[in-house]
């Protein structure tokens, strides 16, 4: 258990220790790379435990917020993916960040992500996962807004923590629900909490949970990037790509799935069959894929496609969640962390070969140039648009087919989610990869290092095997074991028949375009949310708001309060400043005066 | 002693207070004043307080007074002007004689009157009995007078002694202190 | 005889005066001066309760004159005191009407 503790902290120590001492030498990187590799060698060793051990932090009272860490075998298993990505970033990051000037502060910030996030997987009740939540959305700003001197990078970043933290009131809200229904926060006491409130309110019960979870899935919108709140995850872009890789593909983004799943498991799936809450979740998932879909068909900026998928398949994993088949969900998790983050991370190394090109369209051929990258990144786009027996395909096809049984319209917007697919993907790869070089920048890229080659071979490999059952069942959260492993039913023709549609067209589209031949503005333009959030929400309600303060600190609190009692003390002393008339006689007289009022309280008084 | 000594003397006194205050003239003022305490010693005389009466005369009159006029005259002071004849002070001060005389008017008539206790031979020899039979005071007292210096220096030897010898120091103290603040700044 | 309510009232009146004699006059030698009829107006309810409460052995009661002797003496203190100040202030200040003296007015 001690290695659990040391799992958490070891990374927040690594995090004050460069911020304090190291700050200015090179010395920063090395360690954090040692401690990502330190942690992922203790989540190893923690694979298969099932214990819980915590420590009251502050207490009030009979009541406790207590740290605590729960290990079983969907916290180990999310502990595998994330120390795993997160060495991969890690050394990924050593090459890629080496010419940067603020390499200490990028580890540091890498490092207290790791910590944050540890925090989340191995939390043990709910007001931890709180803390450790918004910590995570203070990473991330962070990172997002590492080269914080471009205006653009810091505008995302405050993007990103407002619309998390928007979701996170909602979160906060449905904690106190649920604390209030079960009587507990902690994970493991919550279920008996419920059934005692189930016996004791049963006309109400299913209304109320749906709305404590509603509020709590509004934190999972903010951080898992679904339909209102989703205006965050492409502006976020804007940070280092090893950065996108870890957080907003394969981390943090899945930490809004990944406490959903805990708390169906925690609460119990029979509680959340009926509820009408699942079916909002499933269907918010469900239509956020389908809209992401559509947007990335647009975008020109590789690491944007990128982000829409990865908007896109959350959507996938909340959908499998809302439907109550959150083992699907979370198996699917597991095998996007690796083929997005080899995505992200090849796209990476072709920005950095391209020294910092990353419009697809300025970029052609590099597939002879950049071999290794080419082939890797072919093996992630493979596993992403779900071709058969890679990781992709498996953890799909769970999900298509839980969506076949519940709800056959959200299994239709499934499957044209599953054509957009591999059409934007395709897109992406003949573009950039294939064809002739279509700028300066590409036709001198060469094959990067190995520093970052490796990173990318390997998330290869797992990209391919991660689905088969000899891995998954080992190291992936949540694994449902299908009986065959390919089920040759009617889903997996729908997906195949899909894939197949999604990549031919692809092809005939764009294979030797110079420039795109399909210009549609509503989805250019991301169907015009952000321009909406921006004109309306925030000039009308939040200026407004912000002048109403304003006014209302400068001249009641400022100039009424303090200044008036400033004021009034400065008056009232200036009147009694004229008692001292400075006459001898005056002085006397009012001591005479005194005495005689003294005598005649003692002598004639009572 | 005899009533009509008695109001003789506090008119003289009430008289010379009162012309204290009349008076413009510093040195009228004085002498007002040195009229007032002739009129006092001869109070205390009556009270049979002899020692007192003559200190009276003797420190008070004939030395502090005569300081005050050494003063009025060393700062050659003029007449106090008649302009600026304040109403304020004038009716301040009588509201407030006025609020203590009703004040003192009130606490007498309260009080029970006490008569003088005789100071005559039967209570001498009485008295006499407390001292020793060789002591000056035992045979003055046998003898029908009050031996009231011997008394006084009784009393203040033996039971105010450290008062006696603090008042002592006190009084160097105020003569050094006189010196020092008397002295010119020299520049 | 006087009674001792007769001496009360005569010294209870010299008070008044001075006190009086305080706060009306301008003079501050004239307003010493009556601080001095106020200390001779206490010495004289003092010696009148010596004599009319007369101690155990019929003789009067030496304490109160005890005091009285105290008062003289420091009261002559006082005024040799005082009238150097007054002389200081003489040569500061060049006047001696108080109603010059207001450098402490707030």
């Amino acid at each position: 258990m001690n290695l659990a503790w040391i799992l958490l902290f070891l990374p927040l120590a690594i995090a004050a220790a460069n911020q304090l001492i190291l700050k200015k030498t090179g010395l920063a990187p090395l360690l954090s790379t040692a401690s990502a590799l330190g942690t992922f060698a203790l989540a190893v060793m923690l694979l298969g435990k099932n214990e819980t051990s915590h420590f009251a932090w502050a207490t009030l009272g009979d009541f406790s917020i207590n740290i605590g860490i729960k290990l079983d075998q969907l916290s180990t298993g999310m502990m595998i993916v994330v120390t795993g990505i997160g060495l991969l970033v890690h050394v990924f990051s050593l090459a890629y960040m080496k010419e940067d000037e603020a390499k200490a502060r990028y580890f540091t910030s890498l490092s207290l992500f790791m910590f944050s996030m540890t925090g989340i997987v191995l939390a043990d009740n709910f007001i931890m996962t709180f803390i450790f939540w918004e910590l995570v959305g203070l990473s991330s700003f962070l990172l997002i807004g590492h080269w914080y001197q471009k205006d653009s990078a810091a505008d995302a970043a405050k993007k990103a923590f407002l619309c998390n933290r928007i979701g996170d009131f909602g979160f906060m809200v449905g904690i106190l629900m649920l604390w209030g229904i079960t009587g507990h926060l902690g994970f493991d006491q919550m279920k008996s909490g419920l059934a005692a409130f189930q016996a004791a309110n049963p006309a109400i019960f299913s209304s109320v949970l749906s709305a404590a979870v509603l509020c709590i899935f509004c934190g999972a919108i903010g951080k898992s990037a679904q339909l209102p709140l989703h205006v965050w995850l492409p502006d976020a872009m804007e940070g280092p790509t090893p950065v996108s890789a870890l957080i907003h593909a394969a981390t943090m983004v899945a930490a809004g799935v990944y406490m959903l799943f805990r708390l169906q498991f925690t609460l119990g799936f029979e509680a959340f069959e009926a509820l009408q809450a699942s079916t909002v979740i499933a269907w918010t998932g469900g239509i956020t894929a389908l809209v992401a879909a559509l947007m990335a068909t647009q975008q020109n900026d590789i690491k944007r496609v990128l982000a829409y998928s990865t908007l896109s398949q959350l959507g996938y994993m909340v959908m499998a969640v809302g439907l109550v088949h959150g083992e699907a969900g979370m198996f699917h998790l597991f095998t996007h962390a690796w083929f997005k983050a080899l995505l992200f991370l090849g796209s990476g190394a072709v920005i950095y070969a391209c020294h910092h090109e990353q419009d697809i369209w300025k970029m052609g051929g590099l597939l002879k140039k950049m071999p290794v990258t080419g082939f890797t990144f072919l093996i992630g786009f493979a596993a992403l648009i779900a071709v058969p027996y890679t990781s992709g395909f498996f953890s799909k096809e769970q999900i298509l087919e839980a969506a076949h049984e519940k709800e056959p319209i959200l299994f239709w917007i499934a499957a044209v989610v599953a054509v957009l697919t591999p059409f934007y993907m395709t897109r992406l790869y003949v573009v950039a990869f294939l064809g002739k070089n279509r700028s300066e920048n590409a036709s001198h890229a060469h094959e990067v290092g190995p520093l970052m080659l490796g990173p990318l071979v390997i998330l290869a490999v797992l990209g391919v095997i991660a689905g088969f059952p000899f891995v998954a069942s080992k190291f992936a959260p949540a694994y449902l074991q299908p009986e065959h492993l390919v089920h040759l039913g009617f889903v997996t023709y729908v997906s195949v028949g899909a894939l197949a549609i999604g990549v031919l067209t692809g092809f005939m589209v764009y294979a030797g375009k110079e420039k795109d031949p399909i210009s549609i503005p509503l989805l250019q333009n991301r169907f015009y949310i952000d321009g909406f959030y921006d004109n309306f929400i925030v000039r009308y309600f939040q200026d407004t708001l912000a002048s109403i303060i304003a006014f209302f600190d400068e001249w009641v609190i400022n100039g009424l309060i303090v200044n008036g009692l400033s004021r009034s003390a400065e008056s009232l002393g200036n009147r009694f400043r004229l008692i001292q008339s400075g006459s001898l006689q005056g002085y006397a007289f009012v001591f005479g005066l005194g005495v005689l009022i003294v005598v005649y309280f003692i002598v004639f008084g009572r | 002693m005899p009533s009509y000594l008695f109001w003789l003397f506090s008119v003289i006194m009430l008289a010379g207070g009162a012309a204290v205050i009349a008076f413009r003239n510093p040195v009228a003022s004085a002498l007002s004043v040195v009229a007032c305490f002739v009129g006092l010693a001869g109070l205390f005389i009556g009270l049979s307080a002899f020692f007192v009466g003559v200190i009276q005369i003797l420190v008070y009159t004939g030395a502090v007074m005569v300081l005050f006029l050494f003063i009025i005259m060393l700062l050659d002071l003029k007449d106090e002007e008649k302009s600026a004849k304040p109403l304020v002070p004038i009716a301040a001060g009588i509201g407030l004689v006025a609020a203590f005389t009703m004040q003192l008017i009130g606490v007498l008539s309260r009080s029970p009157d006490t008569t003088a206790p005789a100071l005559d031979a039967q209570t001498f020899t009485v008295a006499a009995a407390g001292f020793p039979a060789s002591s000056k005071i035992a045979t003055n007292l046998l003898s029908g007078k009050l031996p009231d210096v011997h008394l006084i220096g009784r009393t203040l030897f033996t039971q105010y002694n450290l008062p006696l010898q603090i008042l002592g120091v006190l009084l160097l103290v105020a003569t050094i202190g006189v010196v020092v603040l008397s002295k010119r700044q020299a520049d | 005889m006087a009674s001792l309510n007769d001496y009360l009232l005569v010294s209870g009146l010299l008070f008044a005066i001075g006190l009086a004699g305080v706060v009306v006059r301008r003079n501050i030698i004239v307003v010493f001066m009556c601080l001095e009829l106020m200390l001779s107006a206490a010495n004289l309810t003092l010696v009148a309760f010596s004599r009319f409460h007369p101690a155990a052995n019929g003789l009067p009661d030496y304490n109160g004159q005890m005091l009285v002797f105290f008062v003289i003496t420091v009261a002559a203190a006082e005024v040799a005191v005082g009238l150097a100040i007054i002389v200081a202030l003489y040569r500061a200040r060049q006047t001696i009407h108080t109603d010059d003296l207001t450098s402490l007015k707030g």
